[in-house]
């Protein structure tokens, strides 16, 4: 399948990349239906790599890359079932979203995150999967999830402890602050740093140099330099679900999902 | 180093500009997200081009509960 257009997703292939675009209103939350087309994407990935050299993540929304995980659905799911059913729902959420991030993550392709906006939890941490981020100057970055009483559960610290040096990630994910592009290119995160609504430009720039070179070299590099920490991964998703049967989280979750005031982005 | 007073005019020039507000609407005890009629999402992209402005790095948490033009400029004067 070369090109696709869901509910929450699209593919296509353009001059040799593969360019995944988000479009879930309002800011590309992850739930079932984008993990449902994701899935398919992932399903599809094999086939799209005969056909193109990269792949290029984005958003066509104007809030940003993505606000992360759909919390109302996280706190929904909490609300309509018994809480054993609700833990093993979330557990294999996880399970599927980790084996998405991971098909992604070692697909023999370059892959670009052409971020902007927010970028957020889970959408940080779909960014983390691909090899190169390149950010518009207004893109922000957060790992909220400790103010909800979580950790973040689609394979982000892993992988985030895999780029970065120890103290930065402690920072991040221990004060759950916001930070803006040049302070993800200090840190080492981000590759490239593109004007206000250029990100897919210079992305595309990105796959058009990356495609004049040998495809299984670059695979082989790709190999070589960006192992998958496999045991952290699922040892997060144990501490995910750990953390999320207790009433604390349920309270952070309400806090959010109720909250009608302007800041629930806001610490 | 500027002083608070620039500092809080430097900081209603741009919300006026990026939000399309008329200057002299904005003072500085305003609500800033009822006086622009902003969201979380856009309040977040002005503290993105507020670090950009002023060449500082400003964490989220130090706006808790921050909502006029006036705080905003104590916060940030304690950056520069």
């Amino acid at each position: 399948m070369n090109d696709f257009k869901g509910q929450t997703l699209s593919w296509q292939i353009v001059n040799g990349a593969i360019e995944l675009a988000l479009h879930r209103d309002p800011c590309n939350e992850i739930g079932s239906l984008t993990l449902d087309e994701l899935e398919k994407f992932a399903a599809a990935l094999p086939g799209l790599t005969n056909e193109a050299h990269a792949l290029i993540v984005h958003s066509t929304l104007k809030a940003g890359f993505s606000a992360g995980a759909d919390l109302r659905e996280l706190f929904q799911r909490g609300q309509e079932i018994e809480k054993a059913a609700a833990l093993r729902g979330v557990r294999e959420f996880l399970e599927r979203i980790h084996a998405v991030m991971n098909a992604l993550d070692t697909a023999p392709l370059t892959t670009i995150a052409a971020v902007h906006g927010v970028t957020f939890g889970g959408g940080f941490e779909l960014a983390l999967v691909c090899d190169i981020i390149i950010a518009d100057r207004m893109a922000r970055f957060c790992f909220p999830e400790l103010r909800l009483g979580l950790i973040p559960g689609f394979g982000g610290i892993p992988r985030l402890k895999r780029d970065l040096g120890n103290a930065v990630v402690r920072d991040l994910l221990l004060t759950g602050r916001s930070f803006n592009v040049m302070k993800a290119q200090q840190i080492g995160l981000v590759s490239q740093i593109a004007a206000e609504g250029e990100a897919l430009r210079v992305a595309r720039a990105t796959a058009s140099q990356v495609g004049k070179f040998d495809r299984r070299t670059a695979a082989a590099a790709k190999e070589f330099v960006k192992p998958i920490p496999y045991k952290e991964l699922k040892r997060e998703i144990d501490i995910f679900c750990d953390l999320y049967s207790r009433p604390a989280v349920e309270e952070g979750l309400r806090k959010f999902v109720e909250n009608e005031g302007p800041q629930p982005y806001l610490p | 180093m500027p002083t608070t007073d620039r500092t809080l005019d430097e900081i209603l020039n741009l919300a006026a500009s990026h939000f399309n507000v008329p200057r002299e609407k904005l003072t500085p005890d305003d609500d800033f997200f009822k006086t622009l009629g902003i969201d979380s999402l856009q309040a977040l992209d002005l503290l993105t081009r507020l670090e950009h402005h002023f060449r500082i790095e400003l964490p989220d948490y130090e706006l808790q509960g921050v909502s006029d033009f006036r705080t905003l400029a104590n916060r940030i004067q304690a950056r520069l």
